[in-house]
């Protein structure tokens, strides 16, 4: 009986210690929500629609609706979430195809023997610090964007109205593909594991035929992990869309306009929060604590939305040791 | 679908029995060619896509062991940013900062994790609670370290009033590792096999001592990588600590409250920004450093815990 008890216990102990994954989704919605709640009553649908960020800091304290702000500030994020949505796309459309040949690479072509230390450096690359990414980016790619890649894109292509104009040092460009490295580990390694689930007998099937390595690649095992591989360049997505460090350093802190080509300066959500930090204190009205809150929920809810169709996508069976949960 | 052999080619092997070597599927020339040329394409994109880890790796292997010194390990960061050239200034603060907020953050997470793992191994047998446990933990690892920083920043150190500290830092890494923690253990604890679990049920134990004696004992070399892989990204996070640890110059081991606490991607992050040849310095030997640690718990968790559980399963 006793231990009986000692198993009931144990049970629900252990049970409440799972249900912290709940509480604290819940946590951080709410807390965002109630936060953001006077820049929401204040700027209203502004907030969605302005490209101007202006704490006005030095000004006085007005009040509406009893919320204290700053006269005349204005909070747009429309800059920050075109920044983020554009240089992750651009992070997708070169990182995704990569990465899915990476994985047929460590799937198909490579033998055994060169795979693993192929996928313990592509582990690696999931491993290393987003800030040093950044750092690498402003040492080595940055420079090189600005001296090589950019300018013989902008002569090449000057009359593509995206490619044209002043080339600056970091920006655009420099973000998506910091960001498209960075997505690629995650794409690779669950698209990798996927294709190698494909039956052996279907890819002999395909052999008996005929089949070149490329065609039994196509018509057999990509076809088979298709859910998968979507789903995990909707998981790099949602990892691109919420990457801080690395494109703080590379975006080049825009503020108050649009980009109009691949080269323009941009700034995103997570960045411009972490570039916010000292207006959090500076702002004497507490307004802008609120405004960034609101724009961390948006962030929220988007990155929300891809990981959950992502995790809908991949399948749950093949993650199943331990070390390729971390990538996931 | 049309047959991928020439007709006209069978028919005649049938009528004059004449062999005319093995029979060539259609467009066989250009299906090879096309083979090696998607072959080819696909090893550069390989090659393309990995040179920037080895760069990256190279690159900061060869300017750390530039400006690695005893006394940049053992003094602090105080006076880093000054103008002479001489200027004394190492990392100790920021490297046992970090060693201090990720250990008090797996002090938290560790525990938790593991029993909220024991339950959806051990005790949900897969029912609607723990599915729903499993996608929010799941969601809770893909929410931006960013947002974890600024909800931690509302809630520890304005709202609880605990200002920049170590504790506030830990706590939301803590919530960072913690899905990991919790999918690493369930992940592990079911690969444990049913067999041994069954004979100590046969014998008498009770569901406690088997989960405590046996599963958790053989699904140890799992959970511990888990742990070590969150960990390592722990290590390398930025964006959370910057609103909740601030950045001190000297060593300090308080947990709590309102005493700013030193990192080591802080330094990485704002002392390249410094025109100081020792402040960049420092910089490139932070970025050297995290690697180091990163791959060091790459390395064990990946190669050296697997072999342990590798002998663990040869022995039942």
């Amino acid at each position: 009986m006793a231990r009986h008890l000692q198993d009931t216990i144990y049970k629900y102990v252990t049970m409440c210690l799972s249900g912290v994954a709940l509480a604290l989704i819940f946590i951080i919605i709410g807390v965002l929500i109630d936060s953001s709640y006077p820049a929401l009553v204040v700027y209203g649908s502004k907030f969605f629609t302005s490209i101007t960020w202006n704490a006005e800091l030095t000004g006085s304290i007005c009040y509406t609706s009893g919320i204290a702000h700053m006269c005349g500030a204005t909070f747009g994020v429309l800059v920050y979430l075109t920044g983020t949505l554009l240089s992750s796309g651009i992070a997708l459309l070169i990182g995704a195809p990569a990465a899915v040949g990476l994985a047929i690479v460590l799937a198909e072509i490579a033998p055994r023997r060169l795979a693993s230390p192929i996928s313990f450096v592509m582990e690696l690359m999931a491993g290393i610090p987003s800030v040093i990414y950044g750092f690498w980016g402003i040492l080595v790619l940055v420079p090189y964007l600005k001296s090589t890649l950019e300018v013989g894109l902008s002569h090449s292509l000057s009359s593509v109205p995206i490619f044209s104009g002043a080339v600056f040092s970091a920006g655009l460009l420099a973000s998506g593909l910091i960001l498209a490295l960075m997505i690629t580990p995650i794409i690779a390694s669950i698209s990798r594991d996927a294709m190698r689930q494909t039956p052996e007998g279907l890819k002999e099937a395909g052999r008996a035929l005929g089949l070149t390595d490329w065609e039994i690649t196509y018509k057999v095992v990509l076809p088979y992990a298709r859910t998968s591989i979507i789903g995990s360049i909707a998981l790099g997505l949602g990892r691109a869309l919420g990457e801080t460090m690395a494109v703080a350093l590379v975006c080049g802190g825009a503020s108050n306009f649009l980009p109009k080509t691949f080269f323009y300066p941009i700034n995103t959500m997570a960045a411009f929060i972490v570039f916010q930090l000292d207006a959090a204190f500076t702002d004497p009205s507490g307004m802008s604590i609120s405004v960034l809150a609101e724009m961390a929920l948006l962030l929220m809810a988007i990155t929300m939305i891809v990981n959950v169709v992502a995790r809908l996508l991949v399948r749950r069976g093949f993650v199943s040791r331990p070390e390729n949960l971390i990538q996931v | 679908m049309e047959p991928d052999r020439e007709p006209t080619n069978s028919v005649q092997l049938q009528d004059s029995f004449s062999f005319e070597g093995p029979v060539r599927p259609r467009n066989y020339t250009r299906r090879k060619a096309l083979n090696l040329f998607v072959k080819g394409l696909l090893i550069v994109a390989a090659v393309l896509v990995l040179y920037p880890v080895v760069d990256i790796l190279y690159l900061f292997a060869y300017k750390g062991l530039q400006v690695i010194s005893i006394s940049r390990l053992i003094e602090t960061t105080a006076g880093a940013a000054s103008f002479n050239p001489h200027a004394a200034g190492g990392l100790a603060n920021a490297i046992l900062g970090t060693l201090f907020i990720v250990g008090l953050s797996s002090m938290i997470a560790v525990p938790l994790g593991v029993f909220g793992g024991v339950y959806l191994a051990e005790f949900s047998n897969d029912n609607r609670f723990s599915s729903i446990v499993r996608f929010f933990a799941d969601v809770l690892a893909g929410v931006p370290s960013i947002i974890l920083g600024y909800v931690g920043f509302l809630v520890l150190v304005l709202r609880f009033n605990l200002g920049y500290s170590a504790l506030g830092a830990a706590i939301v890494l803590s919530v960072l590792m913690f899905p990991y923690t919790v999918r690493a253990t369930e992940l592990a604890l079911k690969r444990v096999p049913n067999g041994i679990k069954e004979g100590a049920l046969a014998l008498g134990s009770s569901k406690t001592t088997i989960i405590n004696r046996l599963s958790l004992k053989f699904a140890l070399p799992g959970i511990l990588t888990g742990i070590l892989l969150s960990l390592s990204i722990s290590v390398g996070e930025t964006a959370p600590l910057l609103y909740t640890a601030g950045f001190s110059d000297y060593i300090n081991w308080t947990a709590c409250c309102h005493t700013q606490i030193g990192y080591l991607t802080y330094v990485v992050f704002t002392f390249y920004t410094i025109p100081t040849t020792n402040a960049i310095d420092l910089s490139y030997l932070a970025t050297f450093l995290l690697i180091l640690i990163v791959l060091v718990i790459n390395i064990v968790a990946r190669v050296g815990l697997r072999r342990l559980s590798r002998d663990l399963e040869s022995r039942i």
